[in-house]
């Protein structure tokens, strides 16, 4: 309650409109598991904030997700964990802002909990994520059969039991994965097309299995998962700052926003504040993330569709871009940029000036091609009604992002569940409701254009100050979460630390995971040729989600 | 469409320096360098196959630069291509995840003889961040033979130019593998 007063005090009256309702939605939620006889135990203070956490029984798992979905509850993420003596399973859910983290706990002996797949299409692979990592069997799942794991270890093995050594017993050669179920279409003039995993660009590994009728794509399945590598694995026993570095290779186009929730899990956890200089460099890297990410695929959404000019004119406002981190942070990506308690990288009155001066020029380069591209009769006859997500399915997904934001779902980390520096900044957040490739286009293109207000905003506020405060070894099982709005949407993390201030336990949500099976439905009806430029409008990491 | 003409007239050709405050010395030197090889060995023409393997897709990001109107690969004679039956060197990116690591063998299979191969980024080179585990083969070179490898996490786009041209002069006197 405190935390929400302050909240208020700082900001303006929708703000304290959210909390009311906050409150409300919560007491709605726990009202309805009472009637329904589930038994709740709230932890207080919980040790996840700006999280709730609640333990229930596992028998009632599934049927807190029923309640919390009849009340529009969003499904953001799952994880599990091995302690020891039982396996702690967590879901997160939110509504208007506020964070709940569902818990329950299992014996590590043939576990098994009630599916929430069948309440929320989102919990469908990130429960056989689970399933195949930790062994706990999901009841009622509607689609139980293998996710990520292909056939680099046993069915009855799971790498993420504590048990399992990193190295595992792999065969001395992987076989591929042949005999996935996809599933099968019959009927006359039904014909399969298998792509991947190893595409005919220079684009990550997966696989698509296409069922056509002459062009028209009748169903997609997608495959995912061949660039598996173990991070959640490999991050135990890491230090903060190793997890902060391999946090930044999460998905290498979101070094920044990776590495910022993983240090915003952690400093939670250690209960380091941030000096507020540092915070504002996180959100200037980040705001440049998300530039430098639309730039490249407004690039490519034009080369798509074969316009070229489009292609190279943003490609090269990217590459100058790129250049500049290089000079002004030492790297293209901005890699290796924040360390717990901070960054490792400062911003000088001239590079703030060399910003400026850089934005502004991207902004006057911008005011040119726009009605350049708003001119362009064949952007236009490509982007318009292709690969449309209706803004039911993309509410039913909690489509997370630029994907959402273009099909209605306004949900953006920043503006609902502020956090340093975005707490005192005015972010504006584009929603378009068409849900096809065009608006995914232009929510892209009016975000990149906030982003760079933000970016001014915080180069003319820059507070002066530290760039990182000492770091304090938590004790052995605090835990942390965090939540940042990333260029793809929103990324989430737990942690939990062990013994001698090494991490136990490293969750990342890449906002693809969410996101991947939105493809699947949008691209239905469309002619194949348009698969790609509608891949490229959604645009998941395959790293981020496969992990 | 007048205003796209006048965009383009505005903007000029990057790639050779004009106008002069663009021109990247870096670029031109070690492109005319590639270039000089590539026209005596490969006739003008050098096609490559990416593979990511299991990389983050950092890497990815820089290969792709290389065909930004900065560093314009192309007009060097280097093609990316859509087959690798198509291709005279594979570059593979990221620690070889073992789900990955039966697709990487067929794609070196389906590869014509001669042909080289470059492992890109400090996992294709010896693992990297995530080396060796029960997802990852680590190096590329614990699953194909590996002609050269060109470090960095990611490479920019320079070290990848840089590398390609070593390859080629160190294998203008040596007989390929194969
Ligand atoms: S070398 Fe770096 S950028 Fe390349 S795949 Fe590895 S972690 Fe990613």
């Amino acid at each position: 309650m405190n935390q929400s007063k302050e909240f208020v005090s700082k900001n303006s009256g929708r703000q304290e409109s959210i909390i009311t309702e906050n409150l409300d939605a919560r007491a709605m939620l726990d009202a309805a598991l009472r009637s329904e006889g589930v038994k709740i135990l709230p932890i207080t203070p919980s040790p996840l904030l700006p999280a709730d956490l609640t333990e229930i029984e596992s028998e009632d798992w599934g049927k807190t997700a029923q309640q919390a979905s009849a009340q529009n509850w969003r499904w953001a993420g799952a994880w599990a964990e091995d302690r020891g003596s039982d396996l702690a399973m967590n879901a997160c859910l939110e509504k208007e802002g506020r964070y709940l983290i569902l818990r329950t706990y299992l014996p590590p002996d043939e576990p098994s909990l009630p599916s929430h797949a069948p309440y929320y299409w989102a919990a469908d692979r990130a429960e056989r994520h689970i399933q195949d990592l930790f062994g706990i069997r999901f009841i009622d799942h509607p689609d139980p059969k293998r996710w990520i794991r292909h056939q680099a270890w046993d069915e009855n093995a799971y790498p993420l039991r504590k048990n399992f050594p990193a190295d595992g017993q792999p065969p001395p050669s992987t076989p591929p994965d042949s005999n996935y179920p996809f599933l099968k279409a019959h009927g006359a003039s039904v014909y399969e097309i298998p792509v991947g995993p190893v595409h005919a660009g220079i684009i990550e590994p997966g696989h698509f299995r296409f069922q056509a009728v002459g062009e028209t794509i009748l169903h997609l399945e997608e495959r995912l998962g061949y660039v598996h590598k173990g991070i959640e694995k490999i991050a135990e026993g890491r230090d903060p700052l190793g997890l902060v570095k391999l946090a930044g290779r999460v998905s290498g186009d979101t070094p920044v926003g990776h590495s910022w929730t993983a240090c915003m899990a952690m400093e939670r956890a250690a209960k380091v504040e941030i000096p507020l200089r540092a915070a504002y460099i996180r959100g200037i890297l980040a705001e440049r993330e998300r530039v430098i990410n639309h730039l490249w695929d407004l690039a490519a959404l034009c080369n798509d569709v074969g316009f070229a000019a489009g292609y190279y004119q943003f490609g090269r406002l990217r590459e100058l871009w790129l250049r500049e981190n290089r000079a002004l942070f030492g790297h293209r990506l901005m890699m290796n940029t924040l360390v717990p308690g901070g960054v490792s990288v400062d911003v000088p009155p001239d590079a703030a000036g060399r910003m400026q001066d850089s934005t502004a020029s991207l902004r006057r380069e911008l005011d040119e091609l726009l009605p350049i591209l708003d001119a362009n009769s064949s952007l236009e006859d490509r982007f318009l009604t292709t690969g449309v997500l209706s803004s039911e399915l993309a509410s039913a997904l909690g489509a997370l992002g630029y994907v959402g934001r273009a099909s209605g779902q306004r949900f953006d980390v920043r503006r609902d569940v502020p956090y340093s520096p975005y707490e005192s900044l005015k972010v504006r957040v584009p929603v378009e409701v068409q849900g096809d490739v065009a608006s995914r286009f232009w929510v892209r293109y009016k975000e990149l254009r906030a982003a760079l207000r933000l970016i001014e905003q915080m180069l003319a506020g820059l507070p002066s100050g530290d760039l990182v405060s000492e770091w304090r070894t938590p004790k052995e099982g605090a835990e942390g979460f965090g939540a940042v709005e990333g260029w793809r949407g929103e990324i989430l993390c737990y942690v939990r630390f062990g013994a001698g201030g090494r991490i136990s336990r490293y969750y990342p949500r890449d906002p693809s995971v969410i996101n991947w099976p939105a493809l699947e439905k949008l691209v239905l009806g469309n002619i194949v040729p348009d698969f790609p430029v509608c891949n490229k409008s959604v645009n998941g990491s395959y790293s981020g989600h496969d992990l | 469409m007048l205003r796209l003409y006048g965009k383009i007239f505005r903007t000029g050709v990057l790639t050779e320096g004009i106008p002069p405050a663009s021109k990247d010395e870096a670029v031109e030197r070690e492109g005319a360098r590639l270039k000089a090889v590539i026209d005596k060995r490969f006739r003008g023409s050098l096609s490559i196959r990416q593979v990511d393997a299991g990389s983050c897709n950092g890497c990815e990001l820089e290969i792709h630069a290389l065909n930004n109107v900065y560093y314009d690969v192309e007009r060097f004679g280097v093609h990316f291509v859509a087959s690798p039956r198509h291709a005279d060197i594979l570059m593979v990116t990221g620690p070889v995840s073992r789900h990955m690591e039966a697709a990487l063998k067929r794609t070196y299979e389906a590869t014509a003889d001669p042909k080289w191969v470059i492992a890109v980024g400090d996992c294709g080179v010896c693992g990297g961040e995530f080396g060796v585990s029960y997802a990852s083969c680590g190096a590329v070179s614990n699953v194909i033979p590996v002609d050269l490898a060109i470090a960095g996490c990611p490479p920019t786009p320079i070290d990848l130019l840089r590398g390609l041209l070593s390859l080629l002069s160190d294998s203008v006197t040596n007989q390929a593998h194969g």
